[in-house]
């Protein structure tokens, strides 16, 4: 199975790293044709207005709407979080976005990086033990439309986790930790 | 579920989330909105680029809190800013002010001739910059989160930056091909805390993000670094010293994202206008070069 993982800026490394660990090969994407065969597409961490601009100048943002519709799993941690988004509070105006998940995201929502942390987070959808969950400068989801199933939850409420059919967004990084299950997680999304 | 705030791994996290991207120096508002339009990943917030600082000489010191807090409201991405070199009072000011990322820097005119300062006791995190992998490790051991090579900023001429990125990098293969009992001997050679050489040899890299900096002019300087192994690169005084910022500003993002694909890299180099003008580094006295700053 080839995973693809966006790599104009920002964490890619770790989540091919993640992927290897689970006997995946990564792909990494910079070009539209990068996503050829690719059978689900990861959209790292990174600084989202860099993400979008460089993605858009080179005309990536279409193919990969077309293969989120196709039904592969498309996964955006953080920044990917804020391209995967319907609609954007606090951005940049102009910023692009692909706009496949009808969530409302709101960018840089803890703060500054004094105000980054890190926390165990219960996911029922991967099992009974926590997930250490780390926050970078970390967007939060606002409000959630009716087909968005939410999968995680700060302890006073605030929405960090969610699927929408064959898509998955994470306010925090699971590639910084050396917990596989969001990444087998993702894998199992595909054809559902 | 408590929440954890300044560990290791949220310091390097922001970091990791830097790579593959470029840092911009600005000196005010506008020039940080343009760096945030064209795709810089951070800017850092200075008073006067080092192109600038180098001519104006005299002491240069941390910027002005007002200068540093109009380019925060200015922009959403990243803001760093420069403390002098073992300044941890500077340095407790930009914590206090909210930056996200300090740079410990040659640049500004040190304040200790022999401690850095003790990044550890820190929320927010540290970049530093080195000439070789004693230094590196030295810095990180000291609680960097982020190191880049020095270079020789406000020069425009890359050959500091490739000689400190050359050093690191080939110092790190050498590591690797060592026996173990060999790695004691080698630190107390460099000078580094032996348990960083342990991990950086089992890593094959250093444990923290390593960055380009000093002399990066064009998106070829900027390629040329990526292609060495560098994670992503600073532009001093690079952009706003040359003729068209924004292109060029532009066209440096793009190059270190595509920096192994020739095609593109020569698509984006074209017609940027004058670059800022170089200084060779072999005509600077000794007194003037900054990258010989800190130990």
């Amino acid at each position: 199975m080839k995973i693809g993982v966006l790599a104009v800026q920002g964490a890619f490394i770790e989540h091919e790293q993640m992927l290897r660990r689970i006997g995946v090969e990564p792909v990494e994407v910079r070009l539209p044709e990068h996503l050829e065969g690719i059978e689900g597409l990861i959209i790292p961490g990174g600084e989202s207005t860099t993400i979008g601009r460089v993605s858009g100048k080179w005309g990536l943002l279409e193919p990969i709407r077309d293969l989120a519709r196709s039904g592969r799993p498309v996964w955006g941690t953080c920044a990917g979080m804020i391209l995967m988004a319907k609609e954007v509070v606090d951005g940049v105006p102009g910023q692009p976005l692909l706009g496949l998940m009808d969530v409302t995201v709101r960018r840089n929502a803890f703060g500054r990086q004094v105000d980054s942390f890190e926390t165990d987070l219960e996911v029922p959808a991967l099992g009974d033990l926590p997930f250490r969950a780390v926050f970078i400068r970390a967007p939060l989801i606002e409000r959630v439309g009716e087909e968005v199933e939410v999968l995680a939850r700060l302890e006073d409420g605030t929405v960090v986790a969610v699927r929408q059919g064959n898509l998955l967004a994470t306010s925090f990084h699971p590639e910084l930790t050396e917990d596989v299950r969001f990444h087998r997680y993702f894998l199992g999304l595909s054809g559902r | 579920m408590e929440r954890e705030v300044g560990t290791d791994r949220v310091k390097r996290g922001l970091a990791q989330m830097l790579k593959g991207g470029v840092i911009m120096d600005v000196t005010n508002a506008e020039q940080a909105r343009i760096a945030e339009e064209a795709g810089a990943v951070a800017v850092m917030a200075l008073e006067r680029v080092p192109a600038d600082i180098r001519a104006q000489g005299g002491v240069a010191r941390m910027a002005d809190p007002e200068k540093i807090l109009e380019i925060m409201e200015a922009v959403s991405i990243p803001v760093m800013a420069k403390c002098r070199i073992g300044h941890f009072v500077e340095a407790q000011i930009l914590e206090a002010l909210g930056v996200d990322f300090i740079d410990e820097s040659e640049v500004l005119t040190p304040a200790d001739e022999e401690h850095h300062i003790d990044k550890r006791k820190f929320k927010v995190p540290f970049v530093c910059g080195c000439r070789n992998l004693g230094e590196a490790l030295r810095r990180i051991g000291e609680g960097a989160a982020m190191i880049r090579t020095k270079g020789e900023a406000g020069t425009g001429n890359v050959v500091e930056a490739v000689r400190h990125a050359r050093a690191v990098l080939g110092e790190i293969r050498r590591l690797t091909t060592m026996a173990p009992e060999e790695l004691m001997a080698y630190a107390k050679e460099i000078g580094a805390p032996y348990e960083l050489v342990v991990e950086t040899a089992r890593l094959g890299r250093l444990p923290v993000v390593n960055f380009a900096a000093g002399g990066i002019a064009t998106p070829a300087d900027a390629a040329l670094m990526m292609q060495l192994g560098m994670d992503g690169v600073f532009v001093g005084s690079g952009i706003f010293k040359s003729g068209d910022p924004v292109k060029r500003a532009r066209a440096i993002v793009q190059a270190v994202t595509h920096y192994d694909n020739p095609e593109i890299l020569a698509e984006v180099s074209r017609n940027l206008g004058e670059p800022m003008v170089g200084i060779n580094i072999s005509t600077l006295p000794e007194e003037e070069r900054l990258a010989v700053r800190g130990w």
